[in-house]
């Protein structure tokens, strides 16, 4: 019962997998076909995948979800130093401690909506932020970020019996998972998948119609016996939990947490995956984040000579103009192409990169001629 | 009438807005499986009594008591699990979703209550709540167009689904604040039919209306409204007759 899914959705669920394991051999061609950062499109794919549970389908915009991914952080290192290096009691725990934290700004913060409820949570988030530089040192270890040391006690693991000469590194039942190996890309990429299983179950269930219903009109959701705040709660924490979940990971495959990854810029970021990508989709979120990441870890790394060599068929009084022309949108400058390519998804296509396709989809369904646009224009909101 | 069980008794209520007086000293009784019309001019009051009895506003002084429960302290989703719908006057729908969802999630209200949540299981397999969502979208004609989404309908359209919506709880009271506002006369011919329908089915039901002729088609009962006060409370045909409510109300409207 748990575990059934209609027909179409085992298809976009196998497909999702297909897509996700094959990534090394897919991204060859755009030169990202390396794990470390593959894992970072799988672990930002969490975490935006999560925030869309709560943004996408309530609309409750929370500008703090990044204090989650480094709350998740810690508890997954405070795990390795105590405990053992295996990753599972790690993320497990990871993700116990961020649903409770959510659970209590949750609790505080949907008092209000709208605009009150963003600054809410985003003032939690630089709360825990500042903490992590003051009060909380002897959980964070400040400024130094939380590290693995020598005289950790790793309890189990010196149970366990097993001799450590130098830092140990993290594990799943003997397969290093940190590194920067393609254990650990598969590992992530594995969970990305599981919690992608779990998102089509809420989108599919009544929860999440009861989530959606909440976005279009709270006041039926009320006079139509329906207790409004357990639903937002239940999707709050639902999505701090995939948020501390991604934090875990980014431990998982590279055991230090610092307080950097709470910062409010990190926060937005996952607004700008989200939409980017098409909130309240699915697959959207998640492909959000990888364009982001992408952009950010290779189109950031080309430079003028890239672009000479791109451009080198053409005569030099074209090329050079052309060169230093391009030359202000990569390398340094790809925040400018990313805010363009933000700036004309959102004023052209409200729906992100999703619509897009359904967009172009749609264009074909007409030209065979067998399409009927106008059920099709009913079948997606109108946002 | 008086041998009937009364389900929504108001006792002495009374709100004021500001310097504006609402509600003064209402006192009214409806009897189980009755339509009791409430009529009156403008700014009568009758919203304000309505958003009284679903918890929206709070009475100053006096209580609202259904089926033996004190409404006081409930919350309006306690109010409804307890067995009271509401039409609006401005239709009250879930815009961006289809029809077929805004009538499922009253039916899940019903059934599974305020709070609980049915993450793991998928809408699809609630073929029950479905067919019951269907069988109540075609009592109001809208059957064909359950995939539609509720935003695109028409006012009259809207109004008519809002019905279906609370239909389906099938509750005990079923509030109806001018439930054919906006419709034609056509639409409001098969409204009233719905309605008489339905009222074999044993469903009380306050109806808030400006139509005289949906008030002596439908009613069992009728009070009249004035300035926050029930100036005339009786049969249809002896609130017609009464020269107080003439000149407050019909009068007016002869004019």
């Amino acid at each position: 019962m748990a575990f059934n899914l209609s027909k179409q959705d085992w298809l976009l669920f196998l497909g999702f997998a297909l897509v996700v394991l094959t990534l090394p051999i897919s991204l060859q061609p755009l030169g990202a076909a390396y794990p470390a950062l593959m894992q970072k499109f799988c672990i930002f794919g969490i975490f935006a995948l999560g925030f869309n549970i709560l943004f996408g389908l309530t609309g409750y915009l929370s500008f703090g979800h990044a204090a989650f991914i480094g709350i998740g952080s810690y508890a997954a290192v405070w795990m390795f130093k105590l405990l053992t290096m295996n990753a599972l009691p790690a993320i497990l725990f990871s993700m116990v401690v961020a649903g409770l934290v959510a659970m209590v700004i949750g609790y505080v913060a949907l008092r209000r909506s709208g605009i009150y409820f963003s600054i809410l949570t985003l003032a939690f988030a630089q709360m825990f932020y500042n903490l992590a530089y003051s009060v909380l040192t002897p959980l964070t270890n400040g400024e130094t970020g939380l590290q693995l040391t020598l005289g950790d006690p790793r309890v189990l693991d010196r149970m366990a019996g097993a001799a450590t000469g130098g830092l140990p590194r993290v594990e799943l039942f003997g397969i290093g998972l940190s590194g920067g190996g393609y254990a650990g890309f598969y590992f992530c990429a594995i969970v990305l998948i599981l919690c992608f299983f779990f998102a089509i179950k809420i989108f599919r269930s009544p929860f999440g119609l009861m989530l959606r219903a909440l976005k279009s009109n709270q006041n039926r959701m009320r006079y139509t016996g329906f207790n409004n705040r357990p639903y937002l709660l239940a999707a709050f924490v639902i999505s701090g939990v995939y948020a501390g979940l991604a934090g875990s990971l980014m431990a998982v495959t590279d055991p230090l947490a610092g307080a950097e990854r709470m910062q409010w810029t990190a926060s937005g970021e996952v607004v700008l995956m989200t939409i980017l990508g098409g909130a309240g989709t699915l697959v959207g979120p998640i492909l959000g984040a990888a364009v982001i990441k992408y952009f950010e870890n290779i189109f950031s790394a080309f430079n003028e000579q890239t672009l000479h060599r791109i451009f080198d068929f053409l005569p030099d009084s074209i090329e050079n103009p052309l060169v230093s022309g391009l030359s202000l949108f990569v390398g340094e400058g790809w925040h400018l192409t990313l805010g363009v390519i933000f700036v004309l998804i959102v004023i052209f296509l409200p729906g992100g990169i999703m619509e897009g396709f359904r967009r172009i989809s749609g264009l074909f369904k007409r030209g065979g001629g067998g399409g009927k646009p106008a059920v099709a224009a009913h079948a997606q909101p109108a946002e | 009438m008086s041998d009937r069980n009364i389900v929504l008794h108001v006792a002495d209520v009374s709100k004021r807005f500001g310097g504006l007086k609402a509600l003064t000293d209402v006192d009214l009784s409806v009897a189980e499986g009755t339509v009791h019309a409430i009529i009156g001019p403008n700014g009568a009051g009758k919203s304000t009594l309505l958003n009284v009895c679903i918890g929206r506003i709070r009475p100053d002084q006096g209580h609202v008591v259904f089926a033996g429960t004190t409404l006081d302290q409930q919350k309006p989703h306690e109010i409804n699990q307890l067995g009271v719908s509401r039409v609006f006057q401005t239709p009250e729908i879930f815009p961006d979703l289809t029809l077929l969802d805004n009538v499922m999630i009253p039916a899940f209200a019903k059934r599974d209550g305020a709070y609980r949540f049915h993450a793991l299981q998928s809408v699809e397999s609630e073929s029950e709540i479905r067919d019951s969502a269907e069988f109540h979208l075609g009592d109001v004609g809208l059957l064909e167009r359950r995939h539609q989404l509720a935003g695109s309908l028409s006012r009259g359209d809207k109004r008519r689904l809002e019905l279906a919506m609370c239909l389906i709880q099938k509750p005990k009271l079923l509030l109806l604040d001018e439930p054919t506002a906006g419709m034609s006369r056509h639409d409001t011919n098969m409204t009233i039919e719905l309605l008489k329908r339905i009222k074999a089915r044993g469903m009380t039901k306050v109806i808030i209306e400006h139509d005289m002729h949906v008030v002596f088609s439908l009613a069992d009962r009728v009070s009249v409204l004035a300035q926050g006060r029930i100036i005339a409370d009786g049969l249809p045909d002896e609130v017609r007759g009464n020269p107080k409510v003439k000149e407050a109300y019909l009068g007016e409207a002869h004019a």
